[in-house]
């Protein structure tokens, strides 16, 4: 797996003219792990899809190397999923193979054996043809790491991917996110629990609309960083004067 | 009366009511599909809105060339397609939810239509165009109804997998392909497909009723997809034999009383339905699994 280095130059990302990030610049290497943290409101999930390529910036560029769209899995906070569908987790987790069968493409012998293989990794055999409907909250997010799973995609973004999911689903999904870094494939999560972040990620980015600290976890998350991020201020000023700001080289 | 005479033999006798028959069954083949992912989208009443932006233009048709089946079709078509086209445009580009962008777009066509026929006074063979006549299918209307059928099975069968996750995890989809896009539009040419060739038997406003009753009875017999399909066909099918023979001994509208054997469908279904019917709840669950 050969993920290519992401780069952000000078990035501003936001809505309606106004940034929610504001002139980020750096570099999420190969096959990392980071951790994006901050508080409320402070544009964790807007960057990750300006990294995903949903949200275009506002100013600066990110990028992505030799990158195809498609090649990075998102697995967004607040899922579009509609859970009262008629689909079954099998079928769920087997939509994660888009990529290699297209619309048209069979599943094939094969195809099942790699869904059933990701289902068993996340600790849901027997779940197979449960509609998503019946599943608790964390057994829908064990399904959802098996479709990234089956993504194999060099590029995972993970949006607060264990709000309101247990101690043990958390330590099995951890599990599934070591064995990804294991294949050199990057990834970056935005996380609130700093246990977690200390525990599994090694290099974090503080971000509090603008980038706070970035780089190895136990620097970026000294304590003066952290309260120099609960300072952010949170309302959008639309009397705001248009920034002319060069970036902090 | 014998189950024969009254059963049997009304389609034997008369020709008139096999044509109906074969049309409203074709019709129900193709609708109820559509209605069953219109439903699961939760769009089941953008169906009634189309059915709405459909009538200018098939009136339109009327006006220029009389009752003339391609005309009025090609009317609705172009009325219908227009309408579901701008609504996703808008949808899409801008922040108005899909449900207003209708709204405004089929009223819009609606007030349209009005003003047209109201230009030219009004017309009572225009009540055909309104309320249908399945008892008068030509043998061009039947082909447009089996050719609609037709089209509706297989352009389903080919944006199958984009519709379901469409519909499943729109924002997934999007992160992998862009084909959720114009399988939603495809989807929304076939709901107008289905709706002109409705209301050629049904008319406009009951053409509707054909795609959203047996959808919205699928769900008391059945809670996978693939099975809902055959479901709404088959609860298509039972309304149109109902509603012909009902219509035919009692001697009241054709149109109507199909789409009201479809509801008496959908009451029983909701009643007794194996999956959520309302009777299974009257029975209080005095056991338990122990997992």
């Amino acid at each position: 797996m050969n993920a290519p280095a992401i780069r952000f130059e000078d990035v501003t990302l936001g809505y309606d003219g106004h940034p929610a990030v504001h002139h980020l610049t750096g570099e999420i290497a190969p096959g990392s792990a980071l951790a994006v943290v901050g508080p409320n409101g402070a544009g964790k999930s807007t960057l990750l899809k300006g990294l995903v390529g949903t949200l275009k910036p506002l100013g600066g560029s990110i990028d992505r190397g030799a990158l195809k769209s498609g090649e990075i899995a998102y697995l967004p906070q607040a899922a579009s999923l509609d859970r009262s569908f008629p689909i079954d987790v099998f079928d769920l987790v087997a939509t994660g193979l888009w990529r290699k069968i297209g619309p048209f493409g069979g599943v094939g012998a094969n195809g099942r054996a790699k869904v059933r293989d990701a289902i068993a990794g996340v600790g849901l055999t027997g779940f197979e043809r449960r509609p998503i409907g019946t599943l608790s909250g964390g057994q829908l997010q064990r399904a959802l790491f098996a479709r990234l799973a089956l993504q194999d995609a060099p590029v995972i973004l993970l949006d607060e991917p264990f709000a309101a999911i247990d101690i043990d689903t958390v330590r099995d999904l951890l599990d599934l996110v070591a064995r990804w870094r294991g294949e050199s494939r990057t990834v970056v999560a935005v996380l609130h629990d700093l246990e977690t972040v200390r525990h599994a990620f090694p290099e974090t980015l503080l971000l509090a609309r603008r980038p706070i600290s970035w780089g190895p976890t136990a620097e970026a998350l000294r304590p003066e960083r952290l309260l120099e991020a609960r300072g952010m201020t949170e309302a959008f000023d639309d009397r705001a004067p248009v920034c002319h700001a060069e970036h902090a080289a | 009366m014998t189950f024969y005479d009254v059963v049997i033999g009304p389609f034997v006798e008369f020709d008139f009511m096999r044509r109906a028959l074969i049309g409203s069954l074709a019709l129900s083949l193709g609708a109820g599909p559509v209605g069953v992912f219109l439903m699961l989208r939760r769009m089941s009443l953008a169906g009634d809105a189309m059915a709405h932006a459909i009538l200018p233009g098939a009136a339109a048709g009327f006006l220029v060339a009389g009752l003339s089946l391609p005309a009025m079709t090609l009317g609705g078509l172009v009325a219908g397609v227009s309408v579901a086209l701008l609504a996703g445009l808008v949808t899409r580009m801008t922040v108005l939810k899909e449900d207003a962008a209708l709204a405004a777009f089929y009223l819009l066509s609606l007030a349209l239509g009005v003003t047209m026929v109201s230009l030219r006074g009004s017309n009572v063979d225009l009540l055909h165009v309104l309320f249908g006549s399945v008892l008068a299918l030509d043998d061009d209307a039947l082909l447009l109804l089996a050719g609609v059928a037709t089209v509706t099975l297989v352009t389903l069968a080919l944006v199958y997998r984009p519709l379901v996750l469409e519909c499943v995890d729109p924002g997934f989809l999007a992160s992998v392909s862009r084909a959720g896009g114009p399988a939603h539009l495809i989807f929304l040419g076939l709901v107008v497909l289905n709706l002109v060739a409705g209301f050629q038997a049904l008319g406009t406003l009951l053409a509707v009723g054909v795609m959203m009753l047996p959808a919205a009875t699928a769900p008391f017999w059945t809670q996978r997809l693939a099975p809902m399909f055959g479901v709404a066909v088959a609860a298509g099918a039972l309304a149109s034999v109902a509603g012909l023979l009902g219509s035919y001994h009692a001697g009241v509208p054709t149109g109507p009383a199909i789409i009201l054997a479809a509801g008496v469908v959908y009451l029983l279904s909701m009643a007794f339905g194996p999956a959520g019917g309302l009777v299974w709840r009257l029975v209080p669950a005095r056991r338990h699994r122990a997992a």
